[in-house]
């Protein structure tokens, strides 16, 4: 049978048009239940139970659960809750939730999907039975009411089970109750069964309704979305994204298509939170402030800091206030509970690990039980007379503190996926025993005779690079790069390939490695390990004596590494006069090449820039933190990057000539000229002039800014134009201008990444695009695809920067650990003049802090004077200039059970009443409490 | 959106391998010498067709004695969208379908027969909804049928896309057409299985072409049995004696 859909849409032209579709109604749409005789089922679509026990005390009898859209919206949290089972629902819900939040409507197909949940979507929109059409003056969520209503009654007489459904719409209730179907709360439904966990997973939407007696409104309301619509049309509205500030819980920017919109003050944020987009009001010219450059952290603190309105005009941002809230992206936040000073009382503060996220305020009766541990909260609204946004409790973590919970914390912050590999997944790899068939050894060149190695960090076990180098009889080099071929393994459409694709890259924490693939390649079939036949994908070139290229040849081969180095034994077989072995004969000849490829990259205007490195030495049985140490450069580094970077610009010309529009490639954007301010601010002040003008001469002009006397000069320069760069991007190369493919810091017109396939995914598809180049391998739909690939693209640099902030998380989290038992006096340089404080580099930790110099005590204000044209802070003689030496006193400070920080005092040079003396009075005094600033190495 | 939910059903409630309703009625018009009125979901043209007659003016330079000249137009009402569009006469779009239509007639008409003289297939898209072209051959073949022009068999058009998952859908309609990828449209002689015509609007990957056009036939041979069926009914209905030769 036909039916048609007839509906009226607004097009973007503003004319309203009739839009018409049909809607076929079938009749062979089953129930889904075992053993139904009624239903042509096969076995795989019985989902529910024929007799579904009843695990809520309301109704004995056995029951299916139909959930309404708003249940399901509310209370996904619950739904997710693996007690509630065979649950029923009507396609009219998931297209409703799909329509209104593809988050819920991501995570409830995931919990569709669970088999061991027994919940089965029921399509009563194509049955014939089920379907009903809009009555006349009906609204359209009245009509899908009654279709709910129209399956569950469906429901009832087709299986004799009875149903039940599960609303918070008392009206939806009381119909289906005339329909003769039990209707109930999903909270009173919940609070009746007798697991533990479900009803405090419940939604706390209800507070908002129940408003206290004291209640006043802390927040101006939000516009109605028809007139945000109709201000963001005339223009007199603006449409953003949120970015809440790191450093001023009050402050934020909203970041438009015309302006970043500086946002000051409580009321003019409005219950955004970060990430939101939002809409802003500008407001007019003469209230418009400068950042208040404070550094503001908790949020009560907001009373007592009155920022002083004395502002530069030049300083005025353009300021605005929110209006409302067009789309909100919460998320679940990881944190710890602040329990409620009333004992026995069941709602407490959640305090976000986040800084920029806003405490939230849940219900829970397991207060105490919560007050030691990681949790996981979700929000649920913020009303306008709440001061704090309302939640509640989804998960514990574990106990506060412990390395474990903590690392898992800083994987669930950066949504890096570490669960363990599925069966799926494991089910695509090769049997342990796997060796190399004949009919492959035929397919590819043998260069088992060659003398290949590989030189790689201590301790390394995913090598995926190896090279080699000799003499050819014309005087010319020939030299090769030979990457493990993990693209033989990982075949496109795999469980294992999506996996892969999913996790993007390996991410490295201090004592913990998630890998992107399963161990058994990452660190053996994949692995180049010495003495061992392995797959890989080869470049080799023919180079002269001064490294000019003179043929690439790619190839698939199989190698036999001689011998899997370390960086400091390479150095040593080099350096080693005496060794005329052909592997030495071979590394030195790779050295010489890398040294002029070097001179030549350097000329064309690559940077060489700096960040401080550090690694930790770990206690092998308690996993503690010993020592720190900071990454050597060899010569024998350099020489491997060298080499690297020539295969990456080989494949990247390959690869595009090739495929023009699919190509995946990578470029890092020249910033813009605004971002070098600080550095050449900063350099000028010492005497020293930067020429940004392009890669060469911002180059040639950090090589000679060289002070003599202060070698560490040169590098805080440069750590702090790295400051300056942008992210560097993998893209698709028919999704981009052709002008945009450049590599800034490399100064190489095409760039790629080639040499990590085990560790990184993008170099698995590059290994493909390859492979179909040279014929080794066919394509497949998904990679000649330029949208997908582009969709791909933007996972890989979503991971990426996740893998890298998580890494970094990881050091700070080890550098508490390590603090955690001394307290030390240490070298440090300025790194930038703030209002209120110094950002201090140390760096034998390469440790970055804040100093704080404002004071919170009125009678004994603070020393110092900040003068905003020279960016110097003074306290009688001394001055603070970027870059100035100073002595800081390091310790952890522990009162903070959530953020343990990491405090400097200020040693030397001495100020009174300010700085703590150097020796003994190692117990800081109740003054020097002031409140601790951010410490993110 | 998605073209196929998990449940396997498509956005307007049909599974992957199912045609849209399919209506027809042929000897429409009684002016014309052959005409067609064709239906599929909600897609309607109406076929109209003239001839074998002496070459007219225009195209007397294109007057052969191998053969008819087969002159094809194809157009698309002003009304057949939901926003009303006046085009004119030969633009692009019509132009190109113009030729296709022209190339997949000529497969099957047998202009051997009827030297020096000429054959007109007009065709009007009514109301578009996806698959324009498709039903356009579907009623010209009606129309020439009608018109009782020799023809060699049968020529059934159809058209064919990936869904989620890589599953090719048959008979695309408007709004799986402006959502998903690409459209494959295929003409078939349904009795010999020859192709008279591919056509795609986006490229393809290699290995999805065989499904996709495997599955595009798979409806040009049910469409064939619906309008075969229509055929017949129609010719038993004029053939019946007590209403000879009206249609």
């Amino acid at each position: 049978m036909l039916t048609k859909k007839v509906f009226y849409k607004q097009s973007k032209k503003g004319t309203i048009l009739k839009i018409v579709r049909e809607h076929y109604l079938r009749k062979d749409i089953w129930c889904g239940c075992k053993g139904c005789v009624k239903c042509a089922l096969e076995e795989k679509d019985m989902i529910l139970d024929a007799c579904p026990v009843s695990k809520c005390s309301l109704l004995s009898d056995p029951h299916y659960i139909f959930l309404d859209t708003n249940a399901v919206l509310d209370q996904i949290d619950a739904i997710e809750d693996p007690y509630l089972e065979n649950i029923i629902i009507p396609q009219t819900v998931l297209d409703e939730v799909k329509h209104r939040s593809s988050s819920v409507f991501k995570r409830l197909k995931e919990v569709i999907f669970d088999k061991k949940r027994k919940i089965y979507v029921f399509v009563n929109e194509h049955l014939k039975a089920t379907y009903i059409e809009r009555r006349v003056g009906e609204t359209v969520n009245d009509r899908n009411d009654r279709a709910i209503r129209k399956a569950a009654t469906w429901y009832q007489e087709h299986t004799g089970v009875k149903s039940v459904l599960l609303s918070d719409d008392i009206a939806n209730r009381e119909k289906a109750v005339e329909k003769g179907i039990f209707a109930f709360s999903l909270s009173d439904y919940a609070e009746a069964t007798d697991s533990a966990t479900l009803s405090e997973r419940l939604c706390a939407k209800r507070w908002s309704e129940r408003r206290g007696e004291d209640s006043t409104d802390v927040f101006p309301a939000h516009l109605p979305p028809a007139a945000v619509h109709h201000g963001l049309k005339a223009g007199l509205l603006l449409q953003g994204v949120f970015y809440a500030s790191k450093e001023n819980c009050l402050e934020a920017t909203v970041i438009t298509d015309k302006h970043n919109v500086l946002i000051q003050g409580r009321a003019s944020l409005n219950r955004a939170i970060d990430g939101d987009t939002v809409a802003v009001e500008l407001l007019p010219k003469e209230e418009w402030v400068a950042p208040s450059n404070l550094v503001i952290e908790s949020e009560e603190a907001e009373d007592e800091v009155k920022v002083e309105r004395e502002i530069n005009e030049e300083e005025r941002q353009v300021t605005g206030k929110i209006v409302a809230i067009i789309h909100r992206k919460w998320q679940q936040y990881c944190g710890i509970l602040q329990l409620s000073p009333i004992k026995g009382h069941t709602y407490h503060l959640f305090v976000p690990a986040k800084r920029h996220i806003p405490k939230v305020r849940i219900e829970t009766r397991q207060g105490e039980k919560l007050a030691s541990q990681r949790l996981v909260v979700a929000i649920d609204g913020w009303p306008r007379h709440s001061r704090h946004p309302q939640g509640h409790f989804v998960r514990a973590l574990g106990k506060i503190g412990d390395k474990e919970t903590e690392n898992e914390v800083l994987l669930l912050e950066h949504d890096i996926p570490c669960s363990k590999f599925s069966d799926a997944v494991l089910a695509d790899l090769p049997s342990n025993d796997w060796t190399i068939t004949p009919e492959e050894l035929a397919k590819r060149v043998d260069l088992r005779n060659i003398i290949v190695c590989s030189v790689d960090p201590p301790g390394c076990t995913d090598i995926d690079d190896a090279l080699h180098c000799f003499k050819l009889p014309n005087g010319n080099y020939e030299a090769g790069v030979h990457i493990a071929d993990v693209s033989h393994f990982i075949r496109p459409g795999t469980a294992l390939d999506k996996e892969a694709a999913l996790r993007a890259t390996t991410v490295y924490l201090v004592d913990k490695r998630i890998d992107m693939v399963p161990d058994l390649l990452s660190s053996n079939l994949c692995s180049l390990r010495g003495g061992e036949e392995r797959l890989s994908f080869s470049c080799i070139w023919e180079l002269t004596p001064n490294a000019e290229i003179i043929s690439t040849r790619f190839h698939k081969s199989v190698i036999k590494s001689k011998a899997a180095m370390t960086y400091e034994a390479a150095q040593a077989i080099i350096d080693d006069v005496s060794d005329e072995s052909e592997l030495a004969q071979s590394l030195r000849g790779l050295n010489t090449l890398a040294k002029v490829l070097k001179k030549r990259r350097m000329e064309n205007g690559a940077l060489s820039l700096a960040s401080p490195e550090i690694r930790f030495r770990v206690d092998s049985e308690t996993h503690e933190p010993l020592e720190v140490v900071s990454k050597k450069m060899r010569e024998t580094n350099s020489m491997v990057e060298e080499f690297m970077l020539l295969a990456n610009v080989s494949t990247a010309e390959k690869i595009l000539e090739e495929f023009p529009e699919v190509a995946l490639l990578r470029r890092h954007p020249e910033p813009p000229p605004a971002n070098f301010d600080p550095l050449i601010k900063a350099a000028h002040h010492q005497g020293f002039e930067i020429d940004i003008s392009n890669s060469k001469k911002l180059s040639e002009s950090l090589d000679k800014a060289i002070k003599p006397n202060d070698s560490y000069f040169n590098v805080m320069l440069r750590i702090l134009a790295t400051r300056c760069m942008l992210q560097a991007v993998y893209f698709a190369s028919g999704v981009t201008q052709r002008s945009e493919f450049f590599h800034y810091g490399l100064a190489a017109p095409l760039y790629t990444h080639f040499t990590s396939p085990i560790r990184r995914y993008s170099d698995v598809i590059v290994h493909r695009l390859l492979a179909a180049c040279i014929g080794a391998d066919a394509t497949y739909p998904d990679l000649m695809d330029k949208r997908k690939t582009d969709k791909l693209c933007q996972n890989l640099n979503y991971r990426k920067r996740m893998a890298q902030y998580a890494g970094r998380a990881s050091v700070a989290l080890h550098t508490h650990l390590f603090f955690r038992e001394r307290i030390e006096n240490e070298e440090g340089y300025i790194l930038f003049v703030r209002k209120n404080a110094l950002q201090v580099l140390i760096p034998k930790y390469g440790l970055e802090g804040t100093l704080l110099l404002s004071s919170k005590d009125k009678k004994n204000p603070s020393p110092f004077v900040f003068n905003n044209d020279d960016h110097t802070q003074r306290a009688g003689d001394i001055v603070f200039h970027a870059f100035d030496r100073l002595v800081v006193r390091l310790y952890v400070d522990r009162s903070n059970v959530q953020h343990e920080r990491l405090i400097m005092n200020l040693v030397e040079p001495s100020i009174p009443g300010f700085s703590v003396c150097s020796l003994g009075d190692l117990v800081p005094t109740e003054e020097e409490q002031v409140p601790p600033p951010q410490v993110i190495s | 959106m998605e073209l196929l939910n998990d449940q396997g059903l498509r956005l307007d409630g049909r599974k992957p391998d199912e045609l849209r309703l399919i209506k027809c009625k042929l000897g429409i018009f009684t002016h014309t010498d052959g005409s067609a009125f064709v239906e599929q979901g909600n897609t309607k043209v109406i076929a109209v067709v003239y001839g074998p007659h002496e070459v007219r003016n225009v195209h007397r330079a294109k007057t052969s004695a191998d053969g008819a000249f087969v002159n094809c137009q194809y157009s698309m009402a002003a009304f057949s969208m939901s926003e009303r569009k006046k085009r004119n006469r030969g633009d692009r779009k019509s132009t190109e379908a113009t030729i296709h239509l022209h190339q997949t007639l000529a497969a099957v008409i047998r202009t051997e027969l009827m030297p020096k003289s000429q054959i007109d297939v007009f065709i009007e898209v009514l109301q578009s909804d996806g698959g324009n072209f498709a039903a356009s051959v579907n009623a010209a073949t009606l129309a020439l049928i009608d018109a009782g022009i020799p023809l060699r068999e049968y020529v059934i058009a159809c058209t064919a896309s990936l869904g989620t998952g890589n599953v090719p859908m048959v008979d695309i309609s408007n709004l799986e057409e402006s959502l998903g990828g690409p459209t494959l449209t295929v003409a078939v002689l349904p009795r010999s299985s020859q192709i008279a015509l591919v056509e795609m609007s986006q490229r393809f990957h290699l290995d999805f072409l065989e499904p996709v056009l495997k599955m595009a036939m798979k409806g040009c041979d049910y469409t064939f049995k619906v309008l075969d069926m229509a055929v017949e009914s129609y010719l038993s209905e004029i053939g019946k004696p007590n209403n000879w030769g009206q249609a």
